[in-house]
């Protein structure tokens, strides 16, 4: 099992990769909105599943990575514009959303985290530098090393490479003992204070490596779209990545991959069909909920006695 | 701004808060009796304007709607509740969270599939179609129909809590439901009571909401943010707390629109912050555990 693990993921990888080869436009343009949700909500599931910070603000830093990016490589189209100022701000605003969050915890967190995103949204929604409620349109894809992202086969890698390589670092950061002393804090954070853990320093730690991740994952979805708007700030963004999280199985970082991939499926799939997604995405929710908790990666373990 | 604007404003952000209270008092009753964090709350705000919008085509009165919205719209809750949490009082949070956003979706998509995506204007009724001189600046007479109504409603809803045995479960219920039943209280009547109680005050705020405010279906997740911003700022499960956190915040936002255009959105989540970091209790919130 150990083994096979690394194993299984660089070969869905390789799969990823060659996609395209064998796939229309659109399946490939659903494909790269599971892999930037995907890191999206693994990096969501790093505080839900893996510290016990059920944060309702994750897309504040999802926005700015997004605007920033948006803003940047109109100016200057290269991997700093691309990849480095969106994390760092993403990383900035975390480590001050997360001071002040952490200091409370349960509905106040979920509340407080809530508030600053969607303060974010009302300045992005009413800056006329920012586009206003239109966004901000027409970003080009960067260069990177020498390779033009415009070309859709370098961008679809470019896409794949990134996916990999924040599920390697997330892996890597659960897997750590920094992570093991989250996992500890999600248990009983009382007991991990009394044998000497500074807590509040590990919860801002781990807020800000979930922001950074994020603040990456909503340039990238800038990037793919060639424009940001205030909705990528607005509640319901946040909402949609914590569905992931859940409806994959938290606390799993494949999990909350898996969930990105089921929610998007199930919307383009049911939309395609019928103009009553929404209702049938709703419904799907509910029943989950009553009658297959613990998500998609409870499922399969119960069923097929996978472990994780 | 003179003194004439002012109290128009003033007047405008009370019968906004008024609407806020009547969408509160529910969510923080059943947050702090039940433990959920009810998201579809909002929902029930816009079912029961559309509820509203159906019943008054039907009958032709909008007093019948306003008595006959919330009462469907308590249905709609009491069923919810039975059917949707009473299996997840013992879960996780989190599964309240996907279900109750599972039902917002849900409740839009019903409404979309009937009456369509667009924005329905809710005739007022004509008793109150025209407007009142007060200090000489004209004001829609409805909106003080709505801020009248809905301070007797709040006097209502405060002497049953606080004056009856059924209030008094309630309030047992909030502060510690398990010793409450413990007591020999039919604890499961008494939260599909709240629950149905809160929707349908919900539901009686989206009726009276619709002249105001029209009726269409992302109106229940706009305003569900505000509705959680003043439970918190007035303090989980306090009454006292949903009236002076929705006044407050009324206020606050209108005012904010009227004086700071530009950053009158920032305002109320502002406020929010402030409140959460300095008394994370709520205005008047019991003492965090």
């Amino acid at each position: 099992m150990r083994l096979a693990r690394p194993g299984g993921f660089v070969a869905l990888l390789a799969l990823l990769a060659v996609f395209p080869l064998f796939a229309g436009n659109y399946p490939v343009k659903l494909l790269h909105e599971i892999l930037i949700w995907g890191v999206f909500a693994m990096s969501l599931d790093l505080l839900m599943g893996y510290t016990g910070l059920v944060s309702f603000g994750h897309s504040a830093f999802f926005g700015l990575g997004g605007y920033v990016a948006a803003l940047a490589l109109l100016r200057w189209p290269g991997a700093t514009a691309a990849l480095l100022l969106p994390a760092v701000a993403a990383a900035l605003a975390a480590l001050v959303i997360g001071f002040f969050s952490i200091r409370v915890s349960g509905v106040y967190f979920i509340m407080l985290t809530l508030a600053f995103s969607q303060m974010f949204y009302a300045v992005a929604f009413q800056a006329e530098w920012l586009g206003s409620n239109d966004g901000i349109s027409g970003v080009p894809r960067p260069v990177v090393v020498g390779l033009s992202l415009a070309a859709p086969r370098v961008f679809h890698l470019f896409l794949v490479g990134f996916f990999g390589l924040a599920g390697l670092a997330l892996w890597r950061v659960v897997r750590s003992p920094f992570g093991h002393v989250l996992r500890g804090i999600a248990e009983n954070e009382g007991r991990m204070a009394a044998v000497g853990y500074p807590v509040a320093r590990y919860k801002l730690l781990a807020f800000v490596i979930a922001g950074t991740v994020a603040g990456l994952a909503g340039s990238l979805f800038t990037q793919l779209n060639g424009y940001v708007s205030p909705d990528a700030f607005f509640w319901t963004t946040s909402g949609e990545a914590l569905l992931m999280v859940i409806l994959g199985g938290t606390g799993t970082l494949g999990g909350a991959f898996l969930g990105a991939a089921a929610f998007t499926l199930l919307q383009s799939l049911v939309s395609s069909y019928t103009e009553r997604w929404m209702l049938i995405l709703g419904l799907t929710f509910v029943l989950f909920v009553l009658f297959a908790p613990g998500g998609i990666v409870g499922v399969l373990r119960g069923r097929i006695g996978l472990r994780a | 701004m003179t003194p004439v604007d002012l109290l128009g404003q003033a007047l405008n952000g009370l019968a906004y808060g008024v609407l806020l209270f009547l969408l509160s008092v529910g969510l923080t009753l059943i947050f702090g009796m039940l433990d959920v964090v009810n998201l579809a709350h909002g929902s029930f705000y816009m079912l029961g304007a559309f509820a509203g919008l159906g019943l008054i085509a039907a009958t032709g009165s909008f007093w019948a709607a306003l008595v006959l919205a919330p009462v469907v719209v308590g249905v709609v809750g009491a069923l919810v509740e039975r059917t949707c949490l009473r299996p997840l009082y013992r879960r996780a949070v989190l599964d309240q969270v996907l279900l109750t956003f599972g039902l917002i979706y849900l409740f839009e998509d019903v409404v979309k599939w009937i009456w369509g995506g667009r924005i329905r204007s809710i005739p007022g009724p004509a008793l109150f179609s025209g407007s009142v001189k007060i200090a000489g600046a004209a004001f829609p007479a409805y909106r003080l129909f709505v801020i009248v109504f809905g301070l007797a409603i709040a006097v209502v809803l405060w002497l049953v809590i606080e004056r009856t045995r059924l209030g008094s479960i309630v309030r047992a219920g909030v502060w510690d439901a398990e010793m409450t039943a413990g007591m020999g209280i039919d604890i499961d009547r008494v939260f599909t009571g709240v629950f149905a109680g809160g929707a349908a005050l919900a539901g009686l705020s989206g009726v009276i909401a619709g002249p105001i405010r029209s009726a269409y279906p992302a109106m229940g997740s706009e305003i569900l943010v505000v509705t959680l911003i003043v439970v918190v700022v007035g303090g989980l499960g306090s009454l006292k707390g949903s009236l002076a956190g929705s006044l407050i915040i009324g206020q606050a936002e209108t005012f904010g629109k009227a004086w700071l255009p530009e950053t009158a959105m920032l305002i109320i989540y502002v406020v929010m912050a402030l409140v959460v970091l300095f008394r994370p209790q709520g205005l008047f919130g019991r003492p965090l555990r």
